[in-house]
């Protein structure tokens, strides 16, 4: 009994405790978490935070809930605890239960309890099938019968639910999907077998309702945990980009809140590398803002007290107070967010491609069946067994392989993709995206890196890099940051220099020989012209020397011109829209070989062009990151973005792709079209089991059995099909 | 066939078994880290995994 409580896990000792004290559950999303062992050293860190009572990983969802007491701790704590041991981690809103509960649970338990009502169906329908032939007495096999009704009619309704739920939403709309002819099958199958039962007849089908819905009900968890598994990494992405601000209360202490929280009037301090949460107006300090998220221009706009800011923008190189002016749903932000909301609309009016079967389906399925009873009456077999051949018609043509032809697909491509870092949000994402003809860029971080590199063929020696990268490196401004990369590029030694001091707005200086300070920042700063130089430079001076210009450049993806060659002669249509300026589009656009381009559009004639391109004919894809994308990806047919984009572009996005390179964009254009074909495959697969199946029944020489290995047979002929989807070798073709 | 009597109502129990350990595995989040859980089998330290 001692040996037992001395081997009881520390953390229950604590939960006693926890009785006592109010504890939390903070959840956090942590990057780079793929092992076992990393997951023990994020527990083992959060563990060690004082005041946290335990923390758990969850590997599969990159996610970690920790309990902790209520006061003493915070999620910045933990976070910072995570980031000491080099894990980014982010804290996610929601309480931890729903953050870490795979809400695919409850269908789970459906798929359970569906199997294992088929599996003991199953060994009752087949004692039956094979004494039938045998010496099983009637009341034996009446007894069999009945036993099977015992177990489906409870797990029908039950596992059927979520069927019969979506059957009704869309007949109370006045429109067809799958889940009706599904329903109708299902039920009717069920009842009429309960029939046939308490007539001690043969036709009896609990077995292939049953079977059918563990298949159907299989299909659907698959399809919605890689979907829920897409939209939970998706969802991590954002939390990471950090939705907080420190805002400065009354008594000059200062608080960090969540974005959700502010409020006009509050002032708020960002410092350099954070991310504005509101639009305010600034009050204190200086720095430059880089709002090329906003305006899709890279070069950084200086702000000084009384300058506009707008949430979603960066400060680059100093401290600054803000005061609020909007926040919520009055910012830059949300307008725009009304703009996607607006454009949206147009897509809601997508119908998937397994609805607008079920549009000819479910009608020609009752037809067939109104024709068999009809046809039976007329030969005068009588009501019973016209009714009996009716519904055998309905059994076998429930579309069980239909209904599985296009899930069975989707999950295939969906985990393909997910393997490659594309993950595909939108249900019906992958269909659109198969239709599309025409791919509109955006050019800053969809194109481009979206961070400035020192630009090429300039004549800089290594010693003045050297000496630049030694101030820049006190810096996190994006220039400074650029100039230190350079020098590592070009295999320099970067030593940071002592007592440098960074001037907002200006750049940074050290002291420098004769008494004359050394400096790197603006031109004028610098003492040349600044119309020497234009804004995507710095100037570095050491003392009384010449000033030599540092230009910048945002360099393209590393394989952005491969990708837009392979897209043309894939024979798709491309475009380059920016917010960006003519000269800078231009050659952006020259750089990858686009020939149609448009500079300094704003959001609504993004939206402009991709309607104009709609009104051609064409189905649009558009790839952009910035929040002034937003809008033209809910109106585009269908959209991707990178994973370093604005949240409301990636909330926008149908996929968000992760990585530095673009190749991705090819690879999701062709799966989504493999898996249009694969999904008309599946299509060919059913109808030609209905085919041989329908006239059989028609005639009345379906038998239980039959229906059982038939239904079998076709749902794992599709499965099976779609399954190559994983491994097979794809090209963008023509 | 008195055999029947007590094989069928033995075959339900089995099937009813396994049915109640599923659910219980479900309702004791078994299924919720399916990688992470993977994982925590080879550790070797503490047992609760805090």
């Amino acid at each position: 009994m001692a040996q037992a409580l001395s081997r009881l896990p520390l953390g229950s000792r604590d939960d006693v405790d926890s009785r006592h004290v109010q504890c939390v559950t903070t959840t956090l999303a942590v990057e780079g978490m793929h092992c076992g062992g990393c997951m023990r050293k994020v527990e083992l860190a959060l563990a060690a935070v004082p005041g946290v009572i335990s923390a758990r990983a969850n590997l599969s969802a990159r996610r970690v809930a920790a309990v902790h007491r209520a006061t003493g701790v915070t999620g910045i704590d933990l976070i910072e605890a995570l980031d000491r041991i080099g894990f980014k981690a982010a804290e996610l809103a929601g309480t931890g239960a729903e953050l870490t509960k795979a809400p695919d649970q409850a269908l789970l338990k459906r798929v359970g309890i569906a199997g294992f009502a088929a599996a003991n169906i199953m060994l009752l329908s087949v004692s039956v099938w094979s004494g039938a032939a045998g010496d099983m007495s009637p009341s034996v096999q009446a007894l069999f019968h009945w036993l099977s009704a015992l177990i489906a009619l409870p797990v029908v309704g039950y596992a059927g639910e979520p069927f019969f739920r979506s059957a009704v939403q869309a007949l109370r709309s006045r429109r067809l999907n799958m889940d009706v002819p599904i329903s109708l099958g299902v039920t009717l199958a069920t009842a009429m077998s309960l029939y046939q039962t308490a007539r001690g007849s043969e036709q009896v089908y609990f077995d292939a309702a049953v079977t059918l819905l563990f298949f159907l009900l299989v299909g659907r968890f698959l399809d919605q945990r890689m979907r829920t598994r897409a939209a939970d990494a998706a969802a991590n992405l954002l939390g990471l980009q950090g939705s907080a601000a420190t805002v400065i209360q009354r008594d000059g202490a200062t608080v960090r809140l969540a974005a959700s929280a502010l409020e006009p009037g509050m002032r708020i301090l960002t410092a350099a590398g954070e991310r504005f949460a509101v639009d305010g107006r600034v009050v204190e300090g200086s720095s430059e803002v880089d709002a090329s998220l906003i305006t899709g221009e890279t070069a950084p706009v200086p702000v000084r007290p009384g300058a506009l800011i707008h949430a979603g923008t960066v400060n680059l190189s100093g401290p600054l107070v803000t005061e609020a002016t909007a926040t919520d749903q009055n910012t830059l932000l949300a307008e725009i967010g009304r703009l996607m909301t607006a454009a949206e609309q147009g897509r809601g009016r997508y119908v998937r491609l397994a609805d607008r079967a079920a549009r000819f389906y479910a009608p020609a399925v009752h037809i067939l069946g109104l024709v068999t009873f009809l046809g039976w009456l007329v030969a005068g077999h009588g009501w019973e067994a016209a009714l009996t051949a009716a519904i055998a018609v309905l059994i076998i043509t429930c579309p069980c392989a239909l209904a599985l032809a296009v899930p069975a697909v989707q999950v295939a491509a969906t985990s393909r993709l997910f393997a490659r870092g594309v993950l595909v949000k939108a249900a019906d994402g992958l269909e659109r995206l198969a239709e599309i003809d025409t791919v509109v860029f955006d050019k800053t971080g969809t194109l481009t890196l979206g961070e400035p590199s020192l630009a090429a063929g300039q004549n800089i020696s290594s010693s003045i890099l050297a000496r630049a990268a030694s101030l820049a490196a006190a810096s996190r401004h994006p220039y400074a940051r650029a100039v230190v990369r350079a020098a590592e590029a070009a295999e320099l030694v970067v030593q940071p220099a002592s007592d440098v001091r960074e001037m907002p707005g200006f750049g940074l200086e050290r002291a420098g020989p004769d008494s004359a300070p050394e400096r790197l920042g603006s031109a004028a700063w610098c003492g040349t012209d600044p119309g020497l130089a234009d804004t995507t430079a710095v100037c570095y001076r050491l003392g009384r020397s010449s000033p030599v210009v540092l230009q910048f450049e945002d360099p393209l993806r590393s394989d952005a011109a491969r990708v837009v060659a392979s897209l043309r002669r894939a024979g798709f249509q491309t475009e380059l829209v920016s917010g960006d300026r003519t000269t800078v589009v231009a050659a952006a656009a020259a750089g990858v070989g686009i020939d149609q381009w448009i500079a300094g559009a704003v959001p609504a004639a993004k939206i402009a062009r991709i309607e104009t391109l709609k009104a051609e004919g064409r189905r649009v894809m558009m790839v952009g990151d910035g929040l002034n994308d937003a809008p033209a990806l809910a109106a585009a047919h269908a959209s991707l973005s990178p994973s370093s984009a604005a949240d409301i572009s990636q909330t926008a996005a149908d996929a968000v792709v992760q990585g530095e390179r673009l190749a991705p964009v090819l690879e999701t254009l062709a799966v989504a079209r493999a898996a249009h074909r694969m999904a008309l495959q599946n299509f060919l697969i059913a109808i030609g089991y209905n085919l041989v199946f329908v006239p059989l029944a028609m005639v009345g020489l379906v038998t239980p059995l039959l229906a059982a290995v038939a239904m079998s047979a076709s749902s794992i002929a599709v499965t099976a099909n779609a399954v190559r989807l994983k491994t097979m070798h794809l090209e963008l073709a023509r | 066939m008195t055999a029947l009597a007590w094989l069928i109502p033995c075959a339900l129990l089995l099937g009813l078994l396994g049915l109640a350990a599923f659910l219980w595995s479900l309702r004791s989040g078994q299924f919720e880290d399916l990688e992470g859980a993977a994982w925590r089998a080879l550790r070797d330290d503490e047992p609760n995994g805090s």
